[in-house]
């Protein structure tokens, strides 16, 4: 009989089970493999549940195929799938994510009844006129002046920043917070930056000093910058 | 082969068609073949302004609709040969004009002018998208209000969608100077800074451009006021010449004059 290589690697941690599926066998076989497994190892009903990793290492799952593993885990109850973690992802995925995450650096003007949309954060190099507006998916940074409407985390990220200039906007939008320039005539600001203050629940206008604090966004931008 | 350059301001009542009369007569004055186009379907008001309203026989939709030829259509001016009016329909409605049309009118036209002015309709509608359609280059006109500056803003960003020669550039009408030097109007600056064009040329709130265009004749035509110079420097700038802008600031005469006008304390 020919010695069986395994195809399913089971280890146990602390935190529940890994399972290492071996990524060059076809998925068949190892959903085939890890089914018998499953079923051998079967917990027992007072047992609780147990959460499982699984690895995938170098293999891409495409279609349902996730949902096939999940079915079968999930099969068994006492094990609840935690995380299916692979090494690999699309090229259409990893671009969209490159994408995501890039700084957009833009050169223009924009003025009244025009709309500058990106992914990711902005970097404006130029004037937002009253009426104009700007929005992106991340933080959005001006240099220059901030007359109209700027919209950061227009997906919902709330920890998203607006940086200018100068700022004087009609509105300034995070997320799902809206605020607007007072009734009064009032001077704008420069070099200051917008943001949501959790206590108070609203956007508030400070100084760019207060970015040190929020640590996590400005790493963000450095590490973007140094990255290219 | 001549230059097409389109009058455009987005508002309404800023001065597109005093600035087309005046900068036409202005390039006419320097004898240069001047061509002025009203393109305002429907509420024609270039040629009362240049006083040749009882001349017009035909207009620009009889000529794209083919019911005469270009040249019957054009009207002489009563005062130089170098100038030509092409007057807007007054019955038809603005979709009577197409852009290609109003290309191949500009291009007949530019074979035999120097220059051809085109007096384009407040609105961002068909009649601006016919008035562009053939011109090499714009002009915005602002006044120092806000919504005139907002849509001057609305109408670059338009206009710097279109293949230009080069990018628009800017007059500044009707400034009033003891309102600029009191703050209750914007300034020159800010407008500049903010719309971030060239600017060609200021003019002064004149009652003289009233009067003149009441009685047919455009103040361009006039020697001396502060509005006929500030127009004519304009003209000189359109032909490449480097003419500084005009102070505001007047020693006394025609200024103080408009002050006692305005009930102002000198």
């Amino acid at each position: 009989m020919q010695d069986k290589k395994q195809l399913i690697t089971i280890k146990g941690t602390r935190e529940g089970l890994t399972l290492f599926i071996d990524e060059s066998c076809s998925f068949s076989e190892a959903i085939k493999e890890l089914h018998e497994k499953i079923t051998k190892n079967k917990p027992k009903k007072e047992d609780p549940i147990v959460s499982v990793k699984i690895k995938l290492g170098n293999r891409y799952l495409q279609g349902d195929q996730d949902r096939q593993l999940n079915e079968i885990i999930n099969e068994a109850n006492g094990f609840q799938i935690d995380s299916i973690e692979s090494e690999v992802i699309r090229k259409e995925d990893a671009l969209k994510w490159k994408d995501d995450s890039k700084i957009k650096v833009i050169n223009r003007i924009v003025r009244s009844g025009q709309e500058l949309e990106v992914k990711g954060d902005l970097l404006l190099i130029g004037d937002v006129n009253p009426g104009g507006k700007v929005i992106s998916t991340g933080n959005i940074y001006i240099m220059g002046n901030l007359f109209g409407i700027a919209h950061a985390g227009v997906e919902g990220d709330r920890n998203s920043c607006i940086v200018a200039s100068y700022m004087k906007p009609t509105q300034l939008r995070i997320a799902d917070y809206i605020s607007r320039a007072p009734d009064y005539e009032s001077e704008g600001v420069y070099m200051e930056c917008g943001l949501v203050d959790r206590e108070q629940n609203k956007i508030i206008i400070d100084r760019l000093q207060i970015l040190l604090h929020k640590s996590k966004e400005l790493s963000r931008f450095e590490r973007r910058v140094q990255n290219g | 082969m001549g230059e097409a350059i389109v009058i455009t301001s987005g508002k309404g009542g800023v001065g597109k068609t005093t600035t087309s009369a005046n900068i036409g007569t202005a390039l006419a004055l320097m004898e240069k073949k001047v061509c002025l186009i009203d393109t305002d379907i429907g509420l024609r008001n270039l040629d009362v302004i240049m006083g040749l309203e009882n001349r017009i026989i035909y207009d620009i939709v009889d000529v794209i609709e083919g019911r005469c030829k270009l040249k019957q259509a054009l009207i002489k001016d009563k005062r130089f040969d170098y100038l030509s009016l092409l007057p807007a329909a007054q019955t038809s409605d603005k979709s009577a004009v197409t852009q290609e049309g109003m290309k191949k009118i500009i291009a007949e036209l530019k074979q035999e002018y120097d220059y051809i002015i085109i007096d384009c309709p407040a609105g961002i509608e068909q009649g601006f998208q016919n008035a562009i359609a053939g011109a090499d280059r714009a002009i915005v006109v602002t006044t120092p209000e806000k919504s005139s500056v907002r849509d001057a803003d609305r109408i670059i960003g338009l206009l710097e969608k279109e293949e230009m020669e080069e990018s628009p550039r800017l007059i500044i009408n009707r400034i009033r100077n003891h309102m600029v030097k009191s703050g209750d109007m914007i300034d020159i600056d800010d407008i500049v800074q903010l719309l971030s064009i060239d600017l060609i040329g200021i003019v002064v709130d004149d009652e003289e451009v009233i009067k003149a265009s009441n009685r047919g004749e455009p103040v361009a035509l006039t020697p001396n006021t502060k509005a006929s110079i500030a127009y004519r420097n304009i003209a000189r700038r359109i032909l490449g010449e480097t003419v500084p802008l005009q102070p505001l600031e007047n020693e006394k005469g025609m200024f103080q004059k408009m002050k006692k006008f305005f009930g102002i304390r000198a």
